[in-house]
């Protein structure tokens, strides 16, 4: 066995009775980087003479919580303290130096947890795939011919590959649980508000969450429970009620009602997908849970609305980025607004810029009402459809994708085809509700099919409970990919 | 009901202070009118007496004391900068 197949609790037990050392567990991360990271490529950025020095003072002192002396990795798109930051943008090259940690890293600080890196992605969020990235692709560790999803690909890769123990992800659309279903780990995109976003490189701030990536829902429930909070430094975040995230998973989930809307497995879902959520609902059935099919009826809006709501926030976002206080300068400029025009064409790649175009004109005069408007209008009936069904569910299940991941290259062309890998993610965001995804299954060529799980606005515990459960009652979360020639 | 023209592109990429090339542009306007024309479907929903959602939470401004606080200092801040001179950012000339 790898010290990766333990999970937190069981690595604590060993720190505690002294069988492992914090300097082991940073250094099977390091071995494993260096074993599988030149196939995954899930790394912008090591920090290692660091890790291995907080590790070494971490030894001489006592474990206090259940994330104690633990190896991370970070999405590069979250701000950490004179650890270099990109977003996997060509204009963050040289941004070595940030001045301070977003709130989430210093609430990581506060537990001790161990920084091994920072985490490709889609250049600031953009992405489903990781192929944006203006560095390199990641790969999917179950088949390096495939991608990981995106944007958070290599925070869902890094935790597959078995490079770090758990990671951190951000999601807009489903950059935290597209990715984990395409890499079979388990992701939490929590409710808008629940994590404080300070220092999270803002891509779209009305649908922007920070969440936690792991092997097990149980880590996922650790790692949300040291992120989560009130922080009068992110105006957005919501000042509520913490409960206990590892106390839900006590509980069975007999009597739960869960509702599968019939448009998530509709037109579009593969027959293998489909087949692994039917089976999954089996499941539930034989732990005591009922189910039964409803309507989201605007689903089918929910990309376009997406796409023009997200884009007019990033245009809108990215403004900040003019060459001036950080970032790469263009050379060529000589007066002031080429410095912005020309800094921007060469720091942003073309996603990038293909939004921020669609944002602006979705804002400019004489189009604002027609789509713009239009757009959040649409966001209100989706949001309605899921207060609607909340009214009689405790949960709404389905697939996470329509598909399991597809290969590197077979997308890239056609940004419509790319954005509709969301489609069953994206509603989730634009209602603010809280989501998870964890493995459910298998497609013949061995890809891993994600189960999705959505909840209540704060109520993560229910979605806690009946991922517990159903991982409880199945094996899918313990297969891992044969990368490096070995298993493990 | 969507034709975006090549001039708009140029005019929206000023708007957003993007330099593009006159055949990034010619791409650029078909893309756009892709996704601008798929955005369309959004005309089939009547909205008339829908109130538009800006944010999902029942948020109020939040205010807090407008007191000073010490947050980083000048040589910090200009640390990442791509130029700077006598402690402060520079940049060409804005006036001739």
């Amino acid at each position: 066995m790898s010290l990766f197949d333990y999970t937190l609790k069981e690595l604590q037990e060993k720190l505690h009775n002294k069988e492992i050392t914090i300097t082991d567990l940073v250094d099977a991360s390091y071995n494993r980087i260096k074993e599988v990271d030149d196939e995954v490529k899930a790394f912008l950025t090591l920090d290692e003479e660091k890790a291995r020095a907080h590790a070494k003072e971490l030894d001489e002192q006592g474990s206090d919580n259940p994330l104690f002396g633990i190896p991370i990795g970070i999405k590069d798109n979250i701000v950490t303290k004179g650890l270099r930051t990109t977003c996997a943008s060509k204009f963050l090259d040289n941004f070595t130096d940030p001045l301070y940690d977003a709130t989430v890293v210093s609430k990581l600080k506060e537990k001790n947890t161990v920084t091994i890196g920072k985490l490709n992605m889609d250049e600031f969020a953009m992405g489903s795939s990781n192929e944006n990235s203006a560095y390199f692709t990641t790969r999917n560790p179950w088949n390096t011919d495939y991608v990981p999803g995106g944007s958070s690909g290599a925070s869902a890769a890094a935790v597959a590959a078995g490079e770090v123990f758990f990671s951190l992800g951000s999601d807009t659309g489903g950059s935290i649980r597209e990715p984990a279903a395409f890499c079979g780990v388990v992701g939490l995109k929590p409710t808008y508000g629940l994590v404080s976003r300070f220092g999270l490189v803002a891509f779209a701030s009305s649908l922007d969450q920070i969440g936690p990536m792991t092997r097990t829902v149980e880590d996922n429930a650790h790692l949300l429970q040291a992120i989560v909070g009130h922080d009068e430094m992110d105006s957005t975040s919501a000042d509520v009620e913490i409960p206990n995230y590892t106390e839900a998973l006590k509980q069975d989930v007999k009597g739960l009602r869960i509702a599968v809307p019939s448009e998530y497995l509709g037109e579009g879902v593969s027959d293998e997908v489909r087949e692994s959520i039917k089976a999954a609902l089996k499941v539930y059935e034989d732990l005591g849970a009922s189910w039964e099919e409803v309507s989201l009826p605007h689903s089918r809006y929910a990309v376009a609305a997406y796409y023009l709501l997200s884009s007019s926030e990033a245009s809108a976002n990215l403004a900040r980025f003019d060459g001036v206080r950080y970032g790469v300068r263009s050379t060529q400029a000589e007066n002031m607004v080429d410095v912005f025009k020309y800094s921007r064409r060469d720091g942003f790649g073309e996603e990038v810029k293909r939004r921020i175009m669609l944002g602006t004109f979705a804002l400019s005069s004489g189009y604002y009402d027609a789509y713009y408007k239009k757009a959040q209008k649409a966001r209100t009936l989706i949001k309605n459809d899921f207060d609607k069904v909340f009214e009689d569910y405790d949960v709404i299940v389905g697939p996470t994708t329509p598909t399991p991941a597809f290969k590197v290259g077979e997308k890239v062309e056609d940004p419509l085809t790319m954005y509709a890998t969301d489609i069953l993610t994206i509603p989730v965001n634009l209602a603010g509700v809280p989501g998870i995804s964890l493995p459910c299954g298998f497609s013949s060529e061995g890809l891993p099919i994600g189960l999705q799980i959505i909840g209540k606005h704060f109520d993560e515990e229910t979605i806690y409970r009946a991922a517990h459960a159903f991982e409880q009652a199945t094996d899918h979360h313990k297969q891992k990919p044969a990368l490096g020639g070995v298993k493990g | 009901m969507s034709e975006i023209t090549k001039e708009q592109v140029l005019h929206v990429a000023h708007l957003a202070r993007l330099a593009i090339t006159d055949e990034e542009a010619e791409k650029m306007t078909k893309e756009l009118d892709a996704i601008i024309g798929y955005a369309e479907l959004l005309n089939e929903l009547d909205t008339d007496n829908v109130e538009p959602t800006t944010h999902v939470l029942d948020l109020k401004n939040v205010m807090r004391e407008d007191e000073p606080r010490k947050w980083i200092d000048r040589e910090d801040a200009l640390k990442n900068a791509p130029d700077e001179k006598n402690g402060q950012f520079r940049v060409p000339s804005i006036l001739d």
